[in-house]
């Protein structure tokens, strides 16, 4: 790795320390600065990487984005970027802005004894809650280097604890807005928390104005203690010249059940990664996605399932619909561990292609080393069903309301997985208009 | 389970039956590997200037390049300085029949079940017995010659037909194309050259038998088969080496070119010596094997059983450019006691309408690690091209492994690729149902194994399914629990 494309990112952490001196605690400054000499060891991945060989992060090199320190709400665009992600008033809602948490337009309903929904620069200004272990998040895995940027610049984000025998009865609505010119980054930290038998949901929107790229570096880490019960939906609708870079780290105990559904729009270039560590008994996971990249886009869907232990059960769906000159890449990683005996895995992928320009790269992977499990891959990619369409078309459906009709219910399946109302009809109008549906 | 455990395990500690050696003498060059050595090789092989400079190029560019790491096996590093890269049993320099053979070594083949006497033999296979480095013999080769078919050791072809030999060599599996196959172009020795003419079926099966005998040699055939337009061929390919503690290197290049209308059908029945139930010695498998759908209409077929070698890494391709050719791949992969495979397929489309199957099965017992790797792209010029790959694994026992990594690449929206994956275990009832049924568990489990193999064995020629369901057997004894 060559030092220079990392050097950009050190001035800007030099500054970034200066500034926090007076406020950070002393293991947070220890923290970030340890976290920076790892980003700078590690240097940005290249193609060469087999992790990242279908994916070139180049404009991280070429282009170094900078720390935003402070924000302005004055001209009103993230106002209306707000109107824009707002699902339900219902919700709870944190909403940060480049990154920097505004409590003005956050606003939470009464919340059950000890439910904690906050914004993590308080927590750490707080000092009562234990985020050093949580924070110090190190891993060996293919994001290794974003999440030391992220540990090096982390600030703020949002801080999600349920206790024991709590379930929350309205979701949380998390919304990351950016809307900074000039090649702008922000490192949002998510730590979702989940007692024994507690429940919720939680929706993670992302989105930006239309103008220069900026450069969105986010980790989620979640933790499910037994029997809890976690709804995680993503919306990613950044701006399409933006750069989206995330990872969540799912921890889950026994008993405990996980639904992740991630639903990629924008960006020039998405990478989503879902790590899933099964660490206990009769676990469920459930991965579901859909990508749909356009234009010159690049969409990376990266799910990695650890069954570490016996009698786990885990389903995943991706479904991509790639039009023009779009790359969608799907990497389905599951490791089923010597102990992880009566392991159930089912995986699916499934994309559809729109363009000759467009390009599909899937690669679903089993690693196997226990003998009694049930695994099963599959993935398929193809044009719409030529039958399909001749059944519509013989009713008097138009070809060109036909393919769309179609291309909506392919796509509607991830999307009836949603149980969140509010959610799913969003998703829906996304649906239509994309493909210019009448609204029905 | 216990009592079946322990009749598996009994089963498991079989004994290779290939693993004797050959008391001849031979001719050896001394162990190590530079730019004398390569001259030195085609200087024993009084090779043409053309074919030095290639092994040269070769040589040159191997010096450059790294040993691969992305595999999913593990072995400690090779010395490529300790190994022979030559080794011939010294004898008659030219062979014109049978007699002429050293009886030592047409005992070797008596033994290993290859009788290499036309008149003995019962199936319709013409042979080319390979010993270390050198070609002893190939039989049936006037019958052969009066259909046109040319069919002899590599290094005659290199005098006898320069001019086919320069222009297929390489053409497939360039020497630029990865570590093992740049180290073959470089030093390799001998092996098999095929050509059928225009319109020609090939009147009977051709095989190739590799024999590995001397100690610390590396092996290093190539084989080439070109297919001319209209033509037929159906090829086998068969391999064993002695019992010895120490890894032996095998890094074979095969090209297939089928114009077009042609078909070529390539089976291998790969046991080469395993090592011990320590994992003690036993074949490092390297090996580039590559056909080229050069012509419309035009189809390649790659059959293979593994059950020997200690590391098998290999992934026999298709380039389907021709329109409307056809790949195929079949294989059944075994990994028993410490054994590991890293193998699969790629199937590159680029011509319209082209078609391929991938058919994997893979079968881990003892502490045995199998991974199946392919790569299926659709070029945006492939209209029409659709795939299928099927990779199912069968567990045996709870030390083992099975991983699978497939890479699918489309680039045309006409272009359909459909791929499953399953891995399961020798389930319990399935034995007792059998037991029930008066079947001993050895039975039982060899039917259980056969049945989930039946697809692959369907495709190959009748004598080595014969084959190759027996050492099946043989690879599995005492596995099952």
């Amino acid at each position: 790795m060559i030092a220079t494309e990392t050097d950009a990112y050190q001035e800007s952490f030099n500054q970034f320390q200066t500034d926090q001196s007076s406020t950070a605690p002393a293991w947070l400054t220890a923290l970030r600065q340890a976290a920076m000499e790892r980003f700078t060891e590690l240097g940005i991945p290249t193609k060469r990487i087999e992790d990242w060989r279908f994916t070139s992060v180049k404009p991280l090199a070429t282009k170094p984005y900078q720390n935003v320190q402070s924000i302005s709400l004055a001209n009103g665009d993230a106002e209306e970027l707000l109107q824009r992600a707002k699902l339900d008033e219902s919700f709870h809602r944190l909403v940060f802005v480049n990154g920097h948490h505004v409590p003005q337009w956050s606003s939470q309903h009464e919340l059950p004894a000890g439910v904690v929904i906050e914004n993590l620069a308080s927590s750490i200004r707080d000092g009562s809650r234990d985020l050093q272990g949580r924070l110090g998040l190190e891993t060996s895995d293919e994001a290794a280097a974003f999440v030391a940027l992220n540990s090096a610049f982390v600030n703020d984000g949002a801080v999600v604890d349920i206790p024991e025998g709590v379930v929350l009865d309205r979701p949380i609505h998390l919304i990351f807005v950016s809307v900074e010119d000039g090649h702008t980054v922000c490192h949002p930290r998510n730590l979702i928390r989940l007692g024994k038998g507690s429940g919720a949901a939680v929706i993670e929107t992302y989105l930006g104005r239309e103008g220069d790229g900026y450069f969105t570096n986010a980790i989620t880490q979640i933790e499910l203690d037994e029997k809890a019960d976690l709804d995680h939906h993503k919306l990613q609708h950044e701006q399409t010249e933006s750069l989206h870079i995330a990872s969540t780290y799912i921890d889950q105990k026994d008993s405990s059940q996980f639904r992740s559904h991630y639903f990629s729009f924008g960006s020039l270039l998405a990478r989503n990664e879902i790590n899933c560590m099964l660490d206990g008994e009769e676990i469920v996971s459930t991965l579901n996605g859909l990508y749909m990249p356009t234009g010159e886009q690049l969409m990376d869907c990266r799910t990695r399932i650890d069954h570490a232990r016996p009698n786990c059960n885990t389903y995943e769906l991706y479904k991509g619909i790639l039009d023009d000159r779009a790359r969608g890449v799907f990497n389905g990683k599951i490791f089923v561990h010597q102990d992880a005996q009566k392991t159930d895995a089912k995986q699916s992928n499934q994309a559809l292609l729109l363009s000759d320009d467009a390009v599909v790269n899937t690669k679903p992977q089993l690693e196997i080393y226990a003998d009694d499990v049930k695994c099963t891959h599959g993935a398929t990619i193809g044009e719409l069903d030529e039958n399909a369409l001749y059944y519509l078309r013989s009713r008097g459906i138009a070809a060109p309301l036909a393919r769309k009709m179609l291309i909506f219910a392919f796509a509607n399946d991830v999307v009836q997985g949603v149980e969140i109302p509010a959610v799913r009809q969003h998703l829906e109008t996304i649906l239509l208009s994309s493909h210019g549906l009448p609204d029905v | 389970m216990s009592s079946e455990n322990a009749l598996l395990e009994e089963y498991a500690q079989r004994e290779y039956e290939h693993g004797f050696i050959t008391d001849i003498e031979a001719d050896s060059i001394p162990a190590g590997l530079s730019e004398e050595v390569v001259r030195l090789i085609s200087q024993k092989k009084n090779e043409p200037e053309w074919l030095l400079e290639w092994r040269l190029k070769a040589y040159r560019h191997w010096l450059t390049l790294e040993e691969p790491k992305w595999h999913n096996v593990k072995y400690p590093p090779i010395d490529y300085q300790a190994s022979v890269y030559y080794s011939a049993p010294v004898q008659k320099p030219k062979l014109n029949s049978l007699d002429e053979v050293d009886p030592v070594l047409l005992e070797t083949y008596e033994k290993l079940g290859i009788p290499l006497e036309e008149q003995k033999m019962l199936a319709n296979v013409a042979v080319d017995a390979v010993f270390d480095s050198v070609s002893i013999v190939t039989t049936f080769r006037e019958t052969l010659e009066k259909h046109g078919v040319i069919f002899c050791p590599f290094s005659e072809a290199v005098h006898r037909f320069p001019e086919l030999v320069q222009k297929y060599l390489g053409s497939v599996v360039p020497y630029s194309d990865n570590f093992f196959a740049s180290l073959n172009s470089a030093v390799f020795s001998d092996g098999s050259f095929c050509y059928i003419p225009k319109g020609v079926r090939c009147p009977m099966e051709l095989s190739t038998y590799f024999r590995i005998n001397a100690q610390n040699t590396g092996q290093f055939e190539r084989t080439l088969i070109v297919a001319e337009e209209g033509s037929y061929v159906s090829y086998l390919e068969g391999c064993t080496a002695p019992k010895r503690d120490e890894n032996q290197l095998h890094a074979a290049v095969v090209e297939l070119v089928a114009m077009e209308d042609a078909q070529i059908k390539y089976s291998t029945v790969q046991n080469w010596y395993p090592g011990d139930s320590e994992g003690k010695g036993g074949i490092y498998n390297f090996v580039t094997k590559r056909g080229a759908c050069r012509g419309d209409n035009s189809q390649i077929s790659w059959t293979q059983v593994e059950t020997g070698s200690a590391i098998t890494w290999k992934y026999p391709s298709v380039i389907l450019q021709g329109d409307n050719s056809v790949g195929e791949f079949y294989s059944v992969a075994v990994t028993a006691n410490h054994q590991q495979a890293d193998t699969g397929t790629k199937m590159i489309h680029i011509g319209k309408n082209t078609k391929s199957t991938i058919i994997s099965k893979g079968i881990s017992a003892g502490v045995g690690q199998n991974s199946y790797r392919g790569e299926v792209k659709i070029m945006k010029g492939a209209t029409n091209a659709r795939n299928f790959s099927q990779c199912d694994s069968l567990l045996i026992g709870d030390k083992c492994g099975a991983h699978t990594f497939p890479y699918i690449e489309v680039r045309n929206t006409t272009g359909k690729v459909e791929h499953e994956a399953s891995t399961s275990k020798v389930g319990e009832d399935q034995i007792y149902y059998l037991r029930q049924r008066g079947l001993p568990t050895e039975d039982a489990v060899n039917m259980i194994v056969n049945g989930f193999c039946k697809e692959v064995y369907d495709v190959l020629p009748m004598e080595f399914a014969v084959e190759a369901r027996k050492l099946l057997n043989v690879s599995l004894e005492g596995s099952v629990g």
